[in-house]
C-alpha cells in the first residue's frame, strides 16, 4: 500500500473542508480595535521602537513591522495580573525618560546605535533582577518571593513571543509549514538556515 | 440512519467516547439497531475542526492565558486544559461542577467522540505481568481475564484503529498489529543505542506506539506530521470516533446518534434482574425521555459510567446498580506522572528534523520485571522526546538586536526530556460517591472525589526521577535536571476503576465479560471496569474489552441469555 504524497492529502484535505478553512482569519480582520484600553497611540508608537530595538529589520522584516506594539499592550491587558500590568506601565513611563537624560535625544527618534546600547543595559539589569530583588527582600526581612518581575524582561519576553509567532516571524525569520506531509529525524542542517516555526501547543 | 424519536432498540450505547464509539461499531455491524446517546452537542468529522487550519499569528494571545479566562476556570486552569485553541472540547466546569475532598483535577469531553478527539494517543496492550499482579501481590481482587483472553482483541481494535509501531519482543509490552513505525530522530536514536548498552538491554528507548496512521486505512489518510492533533485531524490520520468507529456505525444503517442526551439513569426491572432501558434528559429542552433496549453499553467514560450506576438506585438496590458488592465507586485510579529528567545533548549541530512528528519515545517499565525487586510494588514507563531548542531559549551571551534576532531565527541545542507514568494501586479507600448536596446545570447530583496517592506511589516517584536522570547521563546527556512537577490525582486524564471487574460478585462490581452482576445485560466497557491499571495509557485495552464485550454480548443475545 502507498502512502498518500503530500500533495494528494491537501487536495483530499480542500475538498473535505471546502471554504471554511478562510473563517478565522476574516473573523480577526473584522475586530480592528483601537489602541488596547489604558495605552495611547503615543505608548503603542514606543513600544513599537522599543520592540524593533529588541528585534531590528535586517533581511527579514523586524518587530514593528509585525505589529509588536499593540500585540505587547493587548497581551498585558489582558494575560497579566494588575501588579505586572503595573510594573509595565511604570517601566513604559520610565524608559524614554531615563534615555533622554544619558543620549539628549527622544527615544523614538534617537540613534539606533545608542537605542541598541541602551536597551542592552537594560537587558543586563533585568537578567540580574531577580537575584537583586531577592536580596534586597531579604535584608529587609521579606519573603525572598514576590518581588515582581523586571518591566523589560516583559518588553523583552513579549516581543519575542509577538514576533516570532507573527506571520513575518513565523514564514520569513522561521520556516513554516502548515502541511510537512513526511517526517526526517536526520535532515542535514547548515548553520544560518531557519529554524522550524511550530504551531502554537 | 432509524429516527431518534424512536423508543426501543436493539441496544443502546451511553456515551460516545472511545469505548462508546467502539460499542456502537461493533454492535452495528453485527446487525443490531442500536442508539448512541451522548450528553453533549454533535461535532461533526472535518468540518467542525474549525482552529485545525488556524495559524499562529491567527491565535489572539498566542497560546497565553488571559486573567479573565484562568479567573472563570479554576480547575481548567490547572493544565493545558483551558488554552486559545480547543478549550471548547473540554467540559466546562461551571456547568458540571463537581466535589473535590481532596486535590482532583477532572478533565472531561462532553461532546460526540468524547476525549477521543483530544486524546494523547499512546497505544499500548497491557500484559499477563499486569493482568496477574494482584493475584501474584495480594492486592484488591484478580482480574477475571488474562491476556490470552484479550490477544485477539488487541489484534482487531488494532487492525481497525491503525495503531504504528515497533515490535520489540518485551514480555512487559506485548507487541500488535502494528502499522510501520514512526521514526526516532538521530539524537533519540543515539541515546536509545547508549541506553542499551549501558543497561545490557533491561532498558529500552523504543519509537512511542501511536494511534497516528503511517499508511492510509478506510477512507483516512495517512499522518501528515502536523501534530496539531489536538484541534481534530483534517486528513482523520489519528484515531477517533469521528474519524473511524462512527463512520463505521453510520455505515450499516443501524445505527441512531442522538447528541444533548444526558443518560439519568438505568431502567432497572426487579422481576427480570435486568435493567429495561435508559432514562435521557434533554440537555437543550430538559425533557426527559424513557429508551428501552434488550441490552445496554455502559461507556461515559469511567466516573460518569459509575456516576449512573450509583443515580440509578432503586428499592433494591439504594446505594446504585450495582453495588451489591459495596465495591461501586471504589479503587479509583489514575496515572500518576511529571516526575522525571531532562538535560543537554552536545553536537548533531550540523543535523535537524524536517515535519512534526505526532509522538515522542517511549520507554516500557523496567522496574520489578525479571529479578529486579524495588520497595514498592508494580511500575513506570516514560514518555519523551529530544529536539533542537527553538527561539524561546535563553542566549546569555547575547542581549537585543540583529544578533539575537538571527541567533534565535536559527535552530539552538539539541535536549532531551522524559516524564514517568506509574501504576497507581486499586486503594479501596480511593473512591468517588454522589453528593446530593450539590446539583449540577441540569440539577443532577454530583460526584465527590476522594482520592489520594500513597506511599507505594511516592517512593515509585523518587525511582521515575532517579532512574530518568540515570539513564540520561549514561547516555552522555550534560546538564541533567531531574523535576518532579508535583500531581493530583486525575491530572493523568486516565480514570480508572470504581466499577471493577472481578470473579466474585461479593468483591466486584462487574463479571469477566463487562456484565453488571446485579444485571447482567448491562456492560460497563470504558475505564470504570479496570481491576488494575498497569503502567501503561490505557484507552487500547477498553478498545478492546469493549469488542470482546459487544462480541459476547451479540452471542448472549442469540442464545436467548440476554
Amino acid at each position: 500500500m502507498m502512502t498518500m504524497t503530500r500533495r494528494e492529502a491537501l487536495l483530499k484535505m480542500a475538498v473535505a473542508i471546502g471554504a471554511t478553512a478562510a473563517g478565522p482569519r476574516l473573523l480577526a480582520a473584522a475586530f480592528q480595535p483601537g489602541p488596547p484600553g489604558g495605552f495611547t497611540p503615543a505608548d503603542l508608537a514606543l513600544l513599537d521602537e522599543i520592540g524593533d530595538t529588541i528585534i531590528p529589520p535586517t533581511h527579514v522584516p523586524g518587530a514593528k513591522a509585525a505589529g509588536i506594539g499593540a500585540f505587547m499592550a493587548m497581551m498585558i491587558n489582558d494575560c497579566y495580573e494588575a501588579d505586572d500590568q503595573a510594573v509595565f506601565k511604570a517601566g513604559l513611563a520610565k524608559l524614554p525618560a531615563a534615555y533622554a537624560a544619558k543620549y539628549h535625544e527622544p527615544f523614538l527618534t534617537g540613534q539606533p546605535a545608542n537605542r541598541t546600547a541602551f536597551l542592552n543595559e537594560l537587558d543586563q539589569e533585568q537578567r540580574t533582577h531577580g537575584s537583586r530583588i531577592r536580596k534586597e527582600r531579604r535584608e529587609a526581612g521579606l519573603p525572598e518571593n514576590g518581588g515582581g518581575p523586571h518591566y523589560f524582561r516583559l518588553m523583552k519576553e513579549l516581543t519575542l513571543l509577538g514576533y516570532f509567532t507573527s506571520e513575518i516571524g513565523s514564514t520569513q525569520a522561521l520556516r513554516y509549514l502548515e502541511v510537512p506531509g513526511s517526517f526526517n529525524g536526520d535532515a542535514p542542517y547548515v548553520k544560518g538556515e531557519s529554524d522550524n516555526a511550530d504551531p502554537i501547543a | 440512519m432509524v429516527s431518534p424519536n424512536s423508543s426501543h432498540y436493539d441496544a443502546i450505547v451511553v456515551g460516545s467516547g472511545i469505548s462508546g464509539g467502539w460499542a456502537a461499531k461493533e454492535l452495528t455491524e453485527k446487525g443490531l439497531k442500536v442508539l448512541l446517546l451522548e450528553r453533549g452537542r454533535n461535532i461533526e468529522h472535518i468540518k467542525d475542526y474549525t482552529n485545525a487550519l488556524r495559524a499562529p499569528w491567527d491565535v489572539p494571545h498566542r497560546g497565553r492565558d488571559t486573567v479573565a479566562d484562568k479567573a472563570a476556570h479554576p480547575v481548567q486552569r490547572r493544565d493545558y486544559i483551558l488554552n486559545e485553541s480547543n478549550r471548547d472540547w473540554w467540559a466546562d466546569e461551571k456547568d458540571s461542577p463537581y466535589v473535590e475532598k481532596k486535590a482532583f483535577d477532572w478533565f472531561r469531553g462532553y461532546h460526540v467522540g468524547g476525549r477521543s478527539l483530544m486524546w494523547g494517543r499512546q497505544s499500548y496492550r497491557h500484559s499477563d505481568i499486569d493482568f496477574e499482579a494482584n493475584a501474584r501481590e495480594g492486592v484488591a481482587v484478580d482480574w477475571p481475564i488474562r491476556y490470552a483472553d484479550l490477544a485477539p482483541w488487541y489484534d482487531h481494535v488494532e487492525r481497525f484503529a491503525g495503531i504504528s509501531g515497533s515490535i520489540e519482543n518485551l514480555p512487559q509490552l506485548p507487541d500488535g498489529q502494528f502499522l510501520p513505525p514512526m521514526e526516532l530522530n538521530v539524537v533519540e536514536k543515539a541515546v536509545a543505542a547508549r541506553i542499551k548498552t549501558a543497561f545490557n538491554d533491561t532498558r529500552r528507548l523504543i519509537i512511542g506506539r501511536t494511534a497516528n496512521l503511517t499508511l492510509p486505512i478506510q477512507e483516512r489518510v495517512n499522518c501528515q506530521y502536523r501534530n496539531k492533533c489536538w484541534l481534530g485531524c483534517p486528513f482523520g490520520a489519528y484515531f477517533s470516533t469521528q474519524s473511524s468507529t462512527l463512520p463505521a456505525a453510520v455505515k450499516t444503517g443501524n445505527l441512531t446518534l442522538r447528541p444533548f442526551s444526558i443518560a439519568t439513569r438505568l431502567l432497572y426491572d426487579k422481576d427480570t434482574k435486568r435493567a429495561r432501558g435508559v432514562e435521557v434528559l434533554d440537555a437543550e429542552t430538559n425533557q426527559t425521555y424513557e429508551f428501552t433496549a434488550k441490552i445496554v453499553f455502559v461507556c461515559a467514560s469511567a466516573f460518569n459510567s459509575t456516576w449512573l450506576l450509583m443515580n440509578s438506585a432503586t428499592e433494591i438496590w439504594p446505594d446504585g446498580l450495582g453495588s451489591s458488592s459495596g465495591e461501586l465507586g471504589h479503587n479509583a485510579m489514575d496515572h500518576h506522572f511529571r516526575v522525571g529528567a531532562s538535560g543537554a545533548v552536545e553536537g548533531y549541530l550540523d543535523r535537524t528534523t524536517f515535519g512534526r512528528r505526532p509522538t515522542g519515545f517511549y520507554i516500557p517499565r523496567f522496574r520489578n520485571i525479571g529479578a529486579d525487586k524495588r520497595n514498592y510494588l508494580r511500575g513506570f514507563g516514560y514518555q519523551g522526546g529530544a529536539d533542537r531548542s527553538g527561539w524561546s531559549r535563553e542566549i546569555a551571551e547575547l542581549g537585543i538586536g540583529a544578533d539575537l534576532k538571527q541567533a534565535l531565527s536559527e535552530p539552538g541545542p539539541w535536549s532531551i526530556g522524559m516524564t514517568g507514568f506509574g501504576e497507581i494501586l486499586p486503594y479501596h479507600d480511593n473512591r468517588i460517591s454522589l453528593d446530593r448536596s450539590a446539583k449540577d446545570k441540569w440539577g443532577l447530583p454530583v460526584l465527590a472525589m476522594d482520592c489520594e496517592i500513597k506511599e507505594n506511589e511516592i517512593k515509585m516517584r523518587a525511582d521515575m526521577m532517579d532512574d530518568a536522570a540515570e539513564m540520561l547521563e549514561a547516555a552522555g546527556v550534560k546538564k541533567v535536571r531531574k523535576n518532579d512537577d508535583g500531581y493530583n490525582f486525575g491530572r493523568g486524564i486516565h480514570e480508572m476503576g470504581t466499577a471493577r471487574m472481578g470473579r466474585d460478585p461479593k468483591t466486584s462490581v462487574l463479571n469477566g465479560h463487562n456484565q453488571v452482576w446485579d444485571a447482567p445485560n448491562v456492560f460497563v466497557t470504558d475505564g470504570a471496569c479496570m481491576t488494575s491499571g498497569a503502567a501503561v495509557n490505557p484507552s487500547l485495552t477498553y478498545m478492546a474489552l469493549t469488542a470482546r464485550a459487544a462480541s459476547f454480548a451479540v452471542d448472549e443475545l442469540k442464545r436467548g441469555n440476554l
